[in-house]
């Protein structure tokens, strides 16, 4: 940093309640502070991201609580105040992008400048243009450029105006990995200087690890967990969200006991003779639930093997070898079927093959209860 | 002739009012999410349905010497409403109302929503957003609209024989003409009318389907680009 101080830091403070009327037994109940840098709001579909953006922007109005950047008020339900979105001064990048379609490229970059003068007005468009490589498209439409120049022209539009937060609703699905990665670090550079809080929602894994950068977790309306990806994304707490966190093996069980003492329970898989120790959950002996595993956590062994720490070892076989890229999938029978992910040379060195007999070496830690 | 441009006259001004008073109104009904919006529905639609004679018959007790609408003007004009030339613009504004307010919501409501998030986002007012993205967006529907209540106006029988009677240049339109005509067993000065209001209305109407499908393609817009 050239000691240059083009914004405050004014973190965004979110704190919304809202029911929806089509759907009673969905609420939004979130607390949040979301920094200036990236943050990223991950979720399975439907777990409410959209609608809180939406809330945020001052699209849809909560039912109660407050939101703030920095000291200034955009909604508080105690104080009835709910400043509109055309005041609040927030860039908001839709799914569908919504650009007009009726309007040029420059067009729909200048829509939100309407008071500067002509010749600023024209100076700041092309700036932004430049900035996100999209100056040659100005006299084009929409419909006439691809679909990662009208995501950069859309993000080009809301920055345009200087936004106090930036709201990204899924802004580049549909771009390959390399396109998606030039344009976050277009973005990324545009907010080393401006250090606006930007909330990105993403619902799928590779986005979460590929930005690393701060997560707030949203399932069913409610933060189940923020922080880091490796620490937030490695425990699931329902099915939704394992399944959205890319938890291969999701198995049904029953409760056989419990040991207080130990931390741990013992769970009998689907309807198999499969037994694996679990940390134990709020569940009695009997109780029917999810157990969550990755597929990278499990381990194989071509001889039963003894002598270990890990508490659960299966003996089963393989009925399929696939490899993808640079991982092997595996999949064993062992009274359920598991989704085994190891090394193309583990594979090689252990000599897997369909048929053959290997054993599955589970941590109890690898193995995570989930609720429905 | 006279006839002929009489329509014409009441129908231009009927159009323009119906514009002005209709936008906004049709903008409220495509917009609103009021729970009684039904009901404002039904009153906009019901000279769709109303016989013109019943209609006729309501707009001309309300205009009568004794009614409320004739009282005022009455006092603040001097003189009556009914059977005068501004009493028709009147009847037919109501008249043909349904056929300004339902092109323009329709065509509003077919604007993605997103767009006026989009455009609320960036700082635009309601005004801000219908000048520059539902307006510029609903060319076809406005064109429809206006054209529709034109014709229809022009094409007017029932509602104009209700309330302004049969006055030569105050209030006898084509339509009323070519009946009278009729009547009176003039059947070639009654088909040279009908014929001319034949064409022009399919020369209308063909401006305007033309006008819409060069719309759809984007090649003329009478929003300039700011």
């Amino acid at each position: 940093m050239a000691g240059k101080i083009s914004a405050p830091l004014a973190a965004l403070h979110v704190r919304v309640e809202r029911r929806n009327a089509g759907n009673p037994s969905f609420q939004l109940d979130v607390s949040a502070e979301v920094l200036p840098g990236f943050t990223i709001l991950f979720g399975p579909s439907g777990a409410g991201k959209s609608t809180l953006l939406d809330c945020v922007a001052g699209l849809l109005r909560p039912d109660a609580g407050q939101i703030k950047i920095g000291e200034d008020t955009l909604f508080d339900s105690q104080i009835h105040v709910n400043v509109p979105p055309q005041r609040r001064r927030m860039g908001y990048v839709f799914q569908s992008l919504a650009l007009f379609p009726h309007m040029t490229v420059k067009e729909n970059v200048g829509f939100g400048l309407p008071n500067l003068p002509e010749s600023e007005r024209l100076s700041r468009i092309n700036e932004i243009l430049r900035a996100f490589r999209v100056e040659n498209l100005s006299g084009r439409r929409p419909e006439e450029i691809s679909g990662g120049e009208k995501q950069r022209v859309a993000l080009a539009r809301s920055l345009v105006t200087l936004p106090r937060v930036l709201l990204l609703d899924e802004p580049l699905t549909g771009l390959d990995a390399e396109l998606k990665s030039f344009i976050v670090a277009d973005l990324r550079a545009w907010n080393a200087e401006q250090k606006i809080p930007i909330v990105y929602v993403t619902h799928t894994r590779e986005e979460v690890e590929a930005l690393g950068e701060r997560v707030i977790v949203l399932d069913r309306g409610r933060v189940v967990s923020q922080g880091y990806p490796h620490a937030v994304l490695g425990a699931p707490r329902s099915r939704k969200l394992a399944q959205a966190l890319g938890f291969e093996n999701l198995f049904g069980g029953t409760v056989l006991d419990l040991s207080q003492v130990d931390g741990v329970m013992r769970v009998r898989l689907e309807e198999s003779t499969t037994e694996i120790e679990v940390p134990l959950g709020y569940a009695a002996p009997g109780d029917p639930v999810k157990i969550a595993i990755r597929a990278g956590d499990i381990l194989l062994a071509s001889h039963r093997p003894d002598g270990l720490s890990a508490r659960n070892v299966l003996e089963g076989n393989i009925v399929a070898l696939e490899q993808r890229g640079t991982t092997v999938i595996a999949l064993v029978e062992a009274g359920v079927t598991f989704t085994v992910h190891v090394t193309p040379s583990a594979a090689r060195s252990l000599g897997l093959t369909a048929g053959k007999p290997v054993w599955i070496v589970l941590k109890t830690h690898s193995c995570h209860s989930v609720s429905e | 002739m006279e006839a002929l441009l009489l329509s014409i006259r009441l129908a231009v001004c009927v159009s323009a009012i119906l514009f002005v008073v209709g936008l906004p109104l049709a903008y409220w009904l495509a917009y609103s999410r009021w729970r009684g919006k039904f009901l404002i529905e039904s009153v906009v639609a019901l000279p769709l349905v109303l016989p013109p004679t019943v209609l006729g018959f309501y707009v001309l007790v309300a205009m009568g010497s004794r009614g409320p609408l004739g009282k005022l003007w009455q006092a603040a004009f001097g003189h009556g409403l009914a059977f005068t030339f501004t009493g028709l613009v009147i009847a037919s504004v109501l008249y043909s109302l349904p056929f300004t307010v339902q092109p323009l919501v329709a065509s509003f409501e077919s604007i993605d929503g997103k767009l006026l998030d989009a455009s609320a986002v960036l700082g635009a007012g309601r005004l801000r957003a219908l000048y520059r993205v539902i307006l510029p967006m609903s060319i076809p529907g406005v064109v429809t609209a206006l054209v529709l209540t034109f014709a229809h106006t022009l094409g007017e029988f029932g509602v104009v024989l209700m309330v302004g009677g049969n006055l030569a240049g105050a209030t006898r339109t084509v339509s009323i003409e070519i009946y009278d005509r009729v009547q009176s067993l003039q059947y070639a000065e009654a088909n040279r009318m009908a014929l001319v209001l034949l064409a022009f209305s399919f020369v209308v109407l063909s401006i305007v389907y033309g006008v819409n499908r060069r719309i759809g393609r984007r090649v003329w817009s009478p929003w300039p680009a700011k």
